[in-house]
This record gives structure tokens, sequence and C-alpha cells, in this order.
């Protein structure tokens, strides 16, 4: 069962610009979390300030009763073991063939004999396809392989806590599906709690239990899935829905000119929500909700045709 | 505006305290088990590929152009038969920790600054951090190591080719005697002159690994930070490595009196 993270009140600044200020959410036990975000608005500050790469100005990350953003170090690098990450480009070590890659971590933190690492190792290869690639070296496969044997790699220590930083930037569409399939299968599989960095809406409309929104240096919104897909609240709405009317603009805000320019346009209507990933073998994952449930519970109506089988992840269009 | 020239003025105090701050760290580290024996001997190895025939090729020159100059000198005093002993000293006190340096910040530094700064860059040291695994333990320890211990032996090669190179240049070019260039190494030179040459060396390794390590540690923005930190790290270690020499060498005269034919 995977682990929670309480975040509270967390400020970052570099020199004098405030990145974010006042961070607060509980990325729930086990569930799969989005956080998303227009560029630059420091969703992978936020991963690293989580992991404690970064030290926030102020506010606390408490992962089983330790605080991340203060504790010495000697117990950072205790309670990192909980985690696996994947890093944008995987951050494989350039020197070591992937499967050395994958095996560095076994290698460093467990007694394992070489027979028992080889047997973890393959498991993890195969799980995410990349069984036969052992000795290529990082430099001589595509991105989307590296991506993958990051994965592996993240998950060779059997983590609590899996985060993923824009695992779908600069693959195709078909590999991004893959890939988001991939990640609800572990989930099921091994019920930790997965965090998303990402700004692809179809990742975000389809693979979590719960979204987060940074925008303009604070948190918009965090909650269930289908809270944020039904919201009204202007920069949930433009930013789920992809559109261009609203208050982000080309360069973080619109200014008052722009906004009032648009004033009399109609929004168009919210797109139906789609039914969230299932894993592939069908059982439903220990976090997975009723297909409009949170909408039934809080007496809020789903867009028309939300919830239907075989429904595309179309987004709307201007 | 004062304001923004305090911060200019003090920045590289900031920066001098870092790299104190980082030393300290990897003093730390050098205690930390367990060892990493594979990444030190690899290190150590790959460091000196890379510095052996660069350094005996600059010993030669140094310590021709040391025998040239001092022989031409002495003669004039006619002192030939200390010849030997002169060049000795000139080499193994000062000739081969400077060009250990030199070649040890010029060639070993800069890789090292390369390699780290590229593993930064490249997100490399995140995911290892991430992986509970402290790089200053795993990576610089191991080359601070290894590049002290390639500095020592450097400064062996360098002290036997530079003096060979004088005893060449004495008694073919200059017509000295081998017999009175050999049998004068003891004259002036002494036993302490040696252990000054090898401590040297040891620091000299010292700062280069850990200014390299530090700098490629800090690599920021992109390919052109890692160029950056290399180029930052070369310039640093040399005036680091000069003024260290100028005080380790006065203060060993000061300590260990010249010895008197």
């Amino acid at each position: 069962m995977g682990v929670e993270i309480k975040i509270e009140g967390l400020t970052k600044s570099f020199g004098k610009q405030l990145i974010w200020g006042d961070v607060t959410l509980t990325v729930p036990a086990g569930e799969i979390c989005v956080m998303l975000g227009p560029s630059g608005t420091g969703k992978s500050v936020l991963l690293k300030t989580l992991i404690g790469l970064l030290k926030p100005d102020r506010g606390s990350v408490i992962i089983e009763g330790t605080d991340i953003a203060s504790c010495p170090e000697r117990e950072l690098y205790e309670i990192r073991k909980l985690f696996g990450v994947l890093f944008q480009d995987g951050a494989m070590f350039g020197s070591m063939n992937l499967y050395d890659n994958v095996a560095f971590p076994l290698r460093e933190h467990t007694k394992k004999t070489e027979s028992q690492i080889r047997d973890v190792v393959m498991e993890k290869m195969d799980l995410v396809g990349l069984l036969g690639a052992e000795d290529k070296l990082p430099g001589e496969i595509s991105g989307g392989m590296r991506k993958r044997a990051g994965l592996a790699r993240a998950l060779v220590l059997d983590p609590e806590i899996v985060l993923f930083d824009e695992p779908d930037s600069g693959l195709d569409p078909v590999r991004t599906a893959f890939l988001n399939q991939l990640i609800v299968d572990l989930n099921a599989q091994i019920d930790a709690t997965f965090l998303i960095v990402t700004h692809d809406i179809n990742t975000a409309r389809t693979v979590p239990d719960n979204i987060g929104l940074l925008y303009h240096r604070h948190l918009a919104m965090f909650g269930p899935r289908e809270m944020l897909l039904s919201s009204e609240e202007p920069v949930v709405r433009q930013f789920l829905n992809a559109q261009r009317v609203g208050p982000i603009g080309m360069s973080e805000e619109k200014d008052a000119d722009e906004l009032a320019a648009e004033k009399d346009q109609d929004l168009p209507p919210l797109p139906p929500i789609p039914m969230q990933l299932e894993p592939s073998n069908g059982i439903p994952r220990r976090s997975q909700r009723e297909p409009g449930a949170w909408c039934r519970e809080n007496g809020v109506t789903p867009p028309p045709g939300s919830f239907e089988e075989g429904m595309t992840m179309a987004t709307g269009g201007s | 505006m004062s304001n923004l020239t305090a911060s200019r003025v003090l920045k590289p105090i900031g920066t001098a305290g870092s790299l104190f701050a980082f030393a300290l760290d990897v003093l730390r580290g050098l205690f930390r088990r367990p060892f990493q024996l594979r990444e030190f001997i690899q290190q150590a190895w790959f460091l000196a590929s890379v510095t052996i025939v660069p350094t005996a090729l600059v010993a030669i020159p140094f310590g021709a152009v040391i025998a040239l100059q001092v022989g031409g000198l002495i003669k004039q005093f006619g002192a030939q038969s200390f010849t030997g002993s002169a060049s000795v000293l000139a080499v193994i006190q000062q000739a081969a920790p400077i060009g250990t340096a030199l070649l040890i910040a010029g060639a070993g530094g800069s890789a090292i600054a390369a390699d780290l700064g590229a593993r930064k860059i490249r997100e490399e040291l995140d995911a290892m951090m991430v992986l509970g695994i402290d790089p200053i333990q795993r990576l610089v320890v191991p080359r601070v190591l290894a590049c002290m211990m390639v500095a020592v032996f450097l400064n062996g090669m360098v002290s036997v080719v530079g003096v060979s190179g004088g005893y060449v240049f004495n008694v073919v070019l200059q017509d000295g005697t081998p017999g009175a260039y050999l049998a004068s190494f003891t004259a002036l030179a002494q036993l302490p002159d040696l252990w000054i040459g090898l401590i040297k060396a040891l620091i000299f390794g010292l700062i280069a690994a850990i200014v390299a390590s530090y700098k490629g540690m800090n690599a920021g923005g992109g390919p052109k930070g890692v160029g950056d930190a290399v180029n930052e790290s070369v310039v640093i270690t040399f005036l680091l490595l000069f003024v260290v020499n100028f005080i380790l060498s006065t203060v060993y005269l000061q300590i260990v009196p010249p010895k008197v034919a």
C-alpha cells in the first residue's frame, strides 16, 4: 500500500521570483494524481521539492511523519528509498548499459546475489517491454525507450511513491497511450502512490483519480478528476479543455484589454467527461471509483454524453 | 544600485564559502563506508591515462631549460660541479609539483569537471540522489583520492624525467662531466626536498579534484553551462595551485634550513 504525501503551505522562490506560494494539498495513499499547469509554472520544481532535491522557502512536505523540507540529510537519503522517480529524459547513467542501470539501486542498497538481481531486473525490463535491450547503452536508444528504462529503474526497489516528470513529453500519441496504460496497470499491481506532472490533457483527463492545477504562482484547484472536469472555474475549464478563451494567455496571464475583448464571447460547452482508463486485466484498481460517483454524490450534473463506453478522448476546440 | 554592487562584490566570497563547505562534505564522505574501490581504480586509471604522456612531454623541456639556465649561470661562477645539485633542487622542489599541477588541473581536472557537469545537466546526479545514493560519496570521493594518488606518481615521474633531461642537456650540450653531475646530487639537495615535493603534489591533486568536482556538480544551464564549468574549474585551480605553491615553498624554506655545501 502506498504512502500519503501531505504538503502544507509550501512556498518556493528563486531569488526574488516567486515560483509558487502556499501550496497545500494531500496526495492520497495509493491513488494516481496528475499535477497540471501551463509551461513554466514550476511543476518540475514542485516535484523536485517533494523529493528534497530543492529546499522550499517555507512549508512542509510530510511523508510517514518525516518532514522532507527540514529533515537532516541522512534521514532524507533514507526516506528517498521509498521513492521511485521517472525523470524527464529518463536520467539514465550514460556510462552503464540498461541492465546495469536498472540493477544499480539493487546493487547499492540490497545484499541480493547477482542471480537474484538478474531475476528482479529481468522482471522489470519485461514489465516496461524492454527485454532484449539490456546490453544497449542509453545513448544508443530512442527517447521513449530511455523513458521506459528510467521507469524500470524507478520501480526496481518496489517504491511506495512513484513520481513521473512529464512521462509523455517527446513521445508519439501511440507510445503515450501505451505508457498511460502501463501507469494504470502498474498502479493496480503495486498499489503505490503515483504523482504525474504533465501538461498533456489526454493523460490528465483519462488516467488519474485526482487532478491538481498549478497556475499563476499558486495551486488553483486540487480534487477528484470528475470535480475538475466538470468545473466551471475559468482557469480550470480553459486549461482542461485546451481553449483559448479564458484567463490564461500566451505569456502567463492575459491583460485587462484582452480579457475585456473576449468578455462577450460565449464559452464553448464543457466536453463530456471520458471514462477513466482501466487496468488491462479488467480488475479494478483499489482506489478506482465508479464512473460518475463523485458527480452523483455532490449533486453535479456531468456534461451530456459523459461516461459513455467507447467515447474518444476528444478535447474541446476553441 | 549599491545593493547590486554589494551583491557583486560579495558573490566570490559566497562561492569561496560554498567551495569550502563542499570540501568539508568530501572530507566527511572520505570516512563513510562502503568505500567505492571500483570507481577509485577506474578513475585512477583514467586520470593516469590522460596525464602520463603529456606530463612526460612537458617534463623533458622543463628539466632541459633549468639545466641550460642554471648551467650557463653557474659556469660564470666557476661552480660547474654543483650543476647537478642545482638542477635537482629546482626540479624536485618546484618544477615537478608545478608541472604536475598544470597537467592534473588541465587534463585531469577538466575531464572530471566535464564528466560531472554532463551528469549534472542530464539529471543523472539528481537521479542518483533520488535513488538514495550520495553522489559526493559515490563519485567525488573516489575521484579526489584517485587524483591525489595520480598526482603523487606524476610528481615522481616529472622528477625522474626532469632530472634525466637535465643530465642529457648538461652532459651532452654543455660538456659537463657526468660524474660531477651525479656526484653533486646530494651536495645541496636533501631528503626533505623530496618530501615537500610529494606533499605539494598530494595537496595539488586534492585541490584540483575538489575544485573540478565542485564546478562540475554545480554546472547549470545546459551544454554551455558544462563548458563554462570546465573553463572556470581550470582557471580557478591554476590560480589556487600557484598561490598554494608559493605558501608551501615559503613555509618549507622557513622550517627546513637549506643545506650548506
